[in-house]
């Protein structure tokens, strides 16, 4: 590990000038958690001055489709505008707990000096993991970065096993890992933040049948950082 | 302390070779023993930032590629599960000594209770130095088996006086279902079992903590409070290049 960042920390920095340069370059995503099923990710280099979501602002239309329903493909035409060098779905699926996935990515020939990496923590409302536009490193070698979990601030975490994954449908559109419960009478109103935040976690409950959440108060909790991303330079 | 007995035999070989050569000419001063093999020294120095939970006494790895305390979505060694159900380090520290990646190993002294901080001092030759990655491994023992501390630092840069941070986040270690019953929790909250050779989580492997419920968020078993919650990171970890 020759470089440990905070996903947090970098985006600090990020505003600096950057240089096109081309770089051949592996992406390696690791699921850290004990029960969160993650949805197709999108990895995406692309230009100097761009990103996928700030925080503090509202979410765009197509980070809301990907926190609320899993659906990349409105981020991908946003990208495609952009010039964006883009793998879709590396894991060909759900990526499970604790396990992973790598995708290559060459950026020869375009400004894409960027990297972002996204993707909907299921059984949840609208968070999702993000690596948001950090600098994609030109020296070879190994860069770690571990990512937050974000709450794109677009639905109230009900904490409803509905199957609303359409942007604006409350409720969770899917419990992958079949752990959740029914019956729950809702867990939250919507979010006093409504731009793209950290998420606050899951409160779940611990009752499978009634209770507030349809969550599993000892299965779906999270505590950060929720994926590691190690880019590897070549 | 895998290099060290390598050490010792060369000299070994060195001095008999000397020996033979002096009964036969029997001329000129004896040489100089050989120079004691150049070390280089390092402190690692843990903090633990949590609330109320002790950290069991630090494993400390000096290694290099080929080995690490463990690999997330792969199941705990023995050593580690040892570790993380009852913080007894001495079965992981036996098998980092038993691994040829292994350089040296330490342990601190005692629990590290929540704001108190030890210092582990390990040695590593230095023609190791080139590859040297550090590991710190404890228990946090108000838990059924979480873990915290880093998987290979790469401290192969690091110059004499130098001094490399970070912190740690905590880890379960997979192989205890998070019950919180005192029973089964070895800390002072819990003073339950420790150690037990069955594994019982949802599955048997390491992966993030998702962070103790307690008894005040609603596990009316749990013999954890509220005061037992932790969030990232629980340690911070300083390791000084002193040698």
């Amino acid at each position: 590990m020759k470089h440990l960042f905070s996903a947090i920390f970098v985006m600090a920095s990020l505003f600096g000038a950057q240089t096109a340069s081309a770089t051949d370059f592996n992406v390696r995503i690791i699921n850290l958690s004990n029960g969160i099923f993650y949805t197709p990710f999108l990895v995406a280099a692309h230009p100097d001055g761009t990103a996928l979501f700030t925080t503090g602002q509202p979410a765009s239309a197509s980070l809301q489709a990907m926190a609320e329903g899993g659906d990349i493909s409105g981020l991908v035409t946003d990208l495609q505008g952009l010039g964006a060098t883009i793998a879709q779905d590396p894991a060909g699926g759900l990526l499970a707990p604790a396990s992973e996935t790598n995708v290559d990515l060459n950026t020869d020939g375009t400004a894409n000096v960027l990297l972002s990496v996204v993707a909907m923590l299921l059984p949840t409302n609208d968070a999702f993991a993000g690596l948001n536009a950090v600098t994609i490193p030109t020296e070879p070698g190994t860069y770690v970065f571990d990512v937050p979990a974000y709450d794109a601030g677009t639905e109230a975490n009900d904490e409803l096993i509905t199957g609303g994954g359409a942007p604006g449908a409350a409720g969770i559109p899917a419990d992958p890992g079949g752990l959740g419960g029914t019956g729950g009478t809702g867990a939250a109103v919507a979010d006093a933040n409504a731009t793209v935040h950290i998420h606050r976690g899951t409160l779940g409950d611990l009752d499978p049948n009634a209770g507030t959440s349809d969550l599993d108060s000892s299965v779906h909790r999270w505590l950060n950082p929720v994926i590691r991303v190690v880019v590897t330079v070549r | 302390m895998r290099a060290i007995p390598i050490i010792g035999l060369a000299a070994l070989v060195l001095a008999a070779c000397d020996s033979s050569n002096n009964n036969r000419n029997n001329q000129g001063p004896p040489p100089p023993p050989p120079p004691p093999p150049a070390m280089a020294s390092f402190d690692v120095t843990v903090t633990n930032l949590t609330n109320a939970q002790p950290a069991s006494p630090i494993a400390v790895i000096a290694h290099q590629d080929g080995y690490a305390v463990f690999t997330i979505g792969s199941a705990a060694t023995v050593g580690l599960e040892t570790l993380a159900e009852g913080g007894d380090n001495s079965v992981l520290i036996g098998e980092a000594d038993a691994d040829a990646n292994v350089f040296s190993t330490g342990s601190g002294a005692a629990p590290i209770g929540p704001a108190g901080s030890e210092t582990v001092t390990i040695d590593v030759l230095e023609s190791d130095l080139a590859n040297l990655q550090i590991s710190v491994s404890t228990m946090l023992v108000n838990t059924n088996d979480a873990i915290s501390g880093l998987n290979g630092v790469d401290v192969s840069g690091l110059a004499e006086g130098d001094t490399w941070t970070g912190r740690a986040i905590v880890y379960d270690a997979g192989t205890e279902l998070n019950t919180e019953l005192a029973a089964e929790i070895p800390g002072p909250a819990g003073g339950g079992e420790g150690f037990n050779a069955a594994r019982n989580d949802r599955a048997d492997l390491v992966a993030m903590h998702p962070g103790v419920i307690s008894q005040d968020d609603g596990l009316v078993a749990s013999a954890l409070t509220g005061q037992h919650r932790f969030d990232n990171p629980a340690l911070m970890v300083r390791i000084e290049r002193t040698d």
